[in-house]
């Protein structure tokens, strides 16, 4: 009888263990169920793939990646990724080799790159996706200048060294109301290897009416100024150097407190913000078939839509399309739709451009196709 | 010193080993010995095989060792030369006398070593030139005039300048010596400037500069310097100072006449090794070091890039193996430079160590 007893205290303890644990539980129901308000932002995702995903590549999509990481983890508890900013060349290498889930490059893979990377995708194509857009600013630190406009044809004069000075007519007929000093330009560009340089050195070519008449790639050619290491250092000697202008992705002019130009490329001076380059991006012609989403931004450069800031960087993730394991396959999935999506919210405060809506839809598209 | 049982002890320990009981027996025959004689030599042969095999055992692992370590030195050198031949011979300049390096295009190759080898060689001559002195006086300082109190935490002390990573030493020259000593910088060029060394630079970048990258290097081998001169320092016979000091000598006649003349060649060959560090050294430069289109014009106001910071600067991007080879001509270059520094540095401890 006493044993019985204790039996139900017991039995009632457990109940009550079980029961509080489900109202611990449900807070976190609520939680989805409040991010799935925004249903369409922030949509059903399969956690059941490989735990730990590994990607490689562009140190241009780092700080995005960590948001991504971030945005993943909060939805699938027990999943993560590991991303190895050791560059795009590095990116594609490890991923051709198949030792990385997926790639991260600054450029689309070229013809000679695509092969290899289809024969480790188990004969079925590598798709590009763009999937993280960094705006880059052309930042400099004038004194006296709250303001500078720009067009592609006076930024490439002056990071190829015809324009010399700050007070240079072409660059006093963009900025009525603004005095520029007489002091000589001191341009910085980035010493390593980047991604950033070689889409600025892009834009200026596209943009600049045959002003730019220099070499792109990732290595500036403008044979004038100074280089630093990396998008912190240029920033640091913009900002320790009076009368310097050099271009760095926006998080680093942000931080660094530096001027950043509008650029007017023929229908009035625009500033650099999520929107308008938002608007850019929508722009943008794809030139991959079907679900590959390769960009071609010269256009973009050149004429871009009125109202838009043109000077971004395209970063692609590269996957497979088909070839995965199917744990693979679904972790890369969930985690670029993820990424994609609930990733978007905090990526303009990483100095990132959110991915406009009918962008975002293709890129979903896609995603979804991966098997 | 040359006691024949002494010489004849180790080689004798196998065979022979019942021939010196037997001889000592023979020589001696006195009861009290042989009856304690046999069981050595029993001993002595069943140690000898157990030596033997551990002779041969050690022996092997030592051969081993030794030649790993030069069939490695062996191996790169080849693989330097196997990847760096095939963009050699598509080199469209100079390799020698050209002062651009443009390898990113495989297919229109442009680089030349020049500028990269006298930008490494005047930013570690620079460094060198700082820190051996200060090397020297530490060196001394801690063997000759501190108490052994204040001696032995000090010298962990610099030791552990030698533990900070070169990436710190790097952001710290950037962010904080190069606009500490801006205004000195400033004042060279501006007085000095007539001589090529302190000419303005080609840089813009304030501090980004030979000259700041020199002071950081002095600093990264300052530890290097100060530790071996100070193991050989440690190392003058006491004799010799105490025979110096009983002649009247000051302290400073002590170090000028025993411990200077005894330590002379390893404190050349520690700085040796300090130049061959420096030669070497990558991230703090890179991080420094401001790039610039313009030729290198010697002044220390110049930037530019040394052999391993380039390297580093580009290799993360590189996606064909013409381009990298191209870099791994330049590394090339940088290894046979350092071997050349070791070398040197051999020659002066060999050449001390005849006249000891």
């Amino acid at each position: 009888m006493k044993l019985q007893r204790h039996g139900l205290v017991v039995a009632l303890a457990a109940a009550g263990a079980i029961l509080l644990a489900a109202c611990g539980s449900d807070p976190n129901a609520g939680g989805s169920g409040a991010g799935g308000t925004s249903s369409a932002n922030s949509p059903a995702v399969d956690c059941n793939g490989k735990a730990s995903l590994t990607a490689e590549g562009s140190s241009a999509q780092k700080n995005a990646m960590d948001v991504f990481a971030q945005a993943y983890q909060a939805k699938c508890s027990s999943s993560k990724i590991a991303y190895n900013p050791t560059g795009s060349g590095a990116g594609v290498k490890q991923f051709t080799a198949g030792l990385v889930d997926f790639g991260g490059s600054d450029s689309a893979l070229s013809s000679t790159e695509a092969g290899p990377a289809a024969t480790r995708c188990q004969s079925n194509p590598a798709w590009n996706l763009p999937l993280v857009f960094g705006p880059v600013a052309i930042a400099y630190k004038v004194a006296g200048a709250d303001s500078l406009t720009l067009n592609g044809e006076v930024a490439a004069k002056i990071f190829n060294g015809q324009i010399k000075t700050w007070n240079d007519p072409a660059i006093a007929a963009l900025n009525s109301g603004v005095t520029l000093p007489a002091t000589p330009i001191n341009v910085v560009f980035r010493s390593d290897d980047s991604g950033t340089t070689d889409n600025f050195q892009k834009y200026l070519k596209a943009a600049s009416k045959g002003a730019w008449t220099q070499e792109t790639g990732k290595k500036f050619t403008g044979g004038i100024g100074s280089g630093a290491q990396g998008s912190a250092g240029v920033a640091q000697a913009i900002a320790a150097t009076e009368g310097s202008i050099g271009y760095v992705e926006l998080s680093f002019a942000q931080d660094n407190k530096l001027g950043m130009a509008k650029i007017d490329s023929g229908s009035g001076a625009v500033e650099l913000t999520d929107a308008n380059v938002g608007k850019a991006i929508a722009g943008a012609t794809v030139i991959g078939q079907g679900n590959d989403l390769t960009l071609d931004l010269t256009k973009t450069y050149a004429q871009p839509p009125a109202g838009s800031y043109p000077l971004f960087l395209a970063t692609y993730e590269i996957v497979c399309s088909k070839g995965y394991d199917a744990a693979t396959a679904t972790a890369v999935k969930s985690f670029l739709t993820v990424a994609a999506t609930d990733g978007q919210a905090n990526l303009s405060a990483a100095g990132y451009a959110p991915l406009p809506a009918e962008f975002q839809q293709k890129l979903l598209t896609a995603i979804q196709a991966i098997a | 010193m040359s006691d024949p049982t002494v010489t004849d002890g180790p080689t004798g320990t196998g065979e022979p080993g019942d021939r010196w009981g037997g001889s000592v027996s023979a020589a001696v025959p006195e009861a009290g010995i042989p009856p304690t004689e046999p069981p050595p030599p029993e001993e002595g042969t069943a140690g000898a095989t157990f030596v033997q095999r551990g002779d041969r055992i050690f022996r092997f692992l030592a051969t081993g060792s030794g030649a790993f370590v030069v069939a490695l030195i062996g191996a790169i050198g080849l693989f330097l030369l196997i990847q760096a031949v095939p963009p050699l011979l598509q080199n469209n300049a100079n390799f020698l006398t050209s002062r651009q390096f443009e390898a990113g295009d495989p297919n229109n190759l442009h680089f030349g070593i020049l500028d990269l080898l006298l930008v490494t060689v005047e930013v570690s001559i620079f460094a060198l030139v700082l820190a051996m002195p200060v090397g020297l006086g530490i060196a001394l300082f801690l063997t000759q005039y501190a108490p052994a109190k204040v001696a032995r935490p000090f010298g962990y002390l610099v030791d552990l300048l030698a533990a900070v990573p070169s990436i710190i030493f790097g952001l710290w020259g950037l962010f904080v010596l190069a606009p500490a000593i801006q205004p000195f910088a400033l004042w060279l060029q501006n007085t000095l400037g007539w001589f090529f060394l302190f000419s303005p630079g080609n840089v813009q970048i304030a501090g980004a500069t030979v000259f700041t990258a020199g002071i950081v290097l002095a600093v990264m081998i300052l530890p290097i310097i100060t530790a071996i001169s100070r193991e050989v320092f440690q190392r003058t016979p006491r004799t010799q100072i105490e025979a110096a000091l009983a002649l009247g000598a000051t302290k400073w006649e002590v170090v000028r006449m025993t411990v200077w003349p005894f330590g002379r060649a390893g404190y050349v060959s520690a700085s040796m090794l300090g130049l061959g560090r420096a030669l070497g050294e990558t991230i703090a430069l890179m991080i420094i070091l401001a790039a610039t289109p313009a030729i290198f014009t010697g002044s220390l106001f110049d930037g530019g890039a040394t052999f391993a910071s380039k390297i580093a600067l580009s290799f993360a991007e590189l996606n064909n193996n013409l381009s990298a080879g191209a870099f791994i001509a330049a590394g090339l270059v940088l290894f046979v430079l350092t071997f050349l520094v070791n070398a040197a540095a051999r020659w002066v401890i060999g050449r001390s160590g005849a006249k000891a």
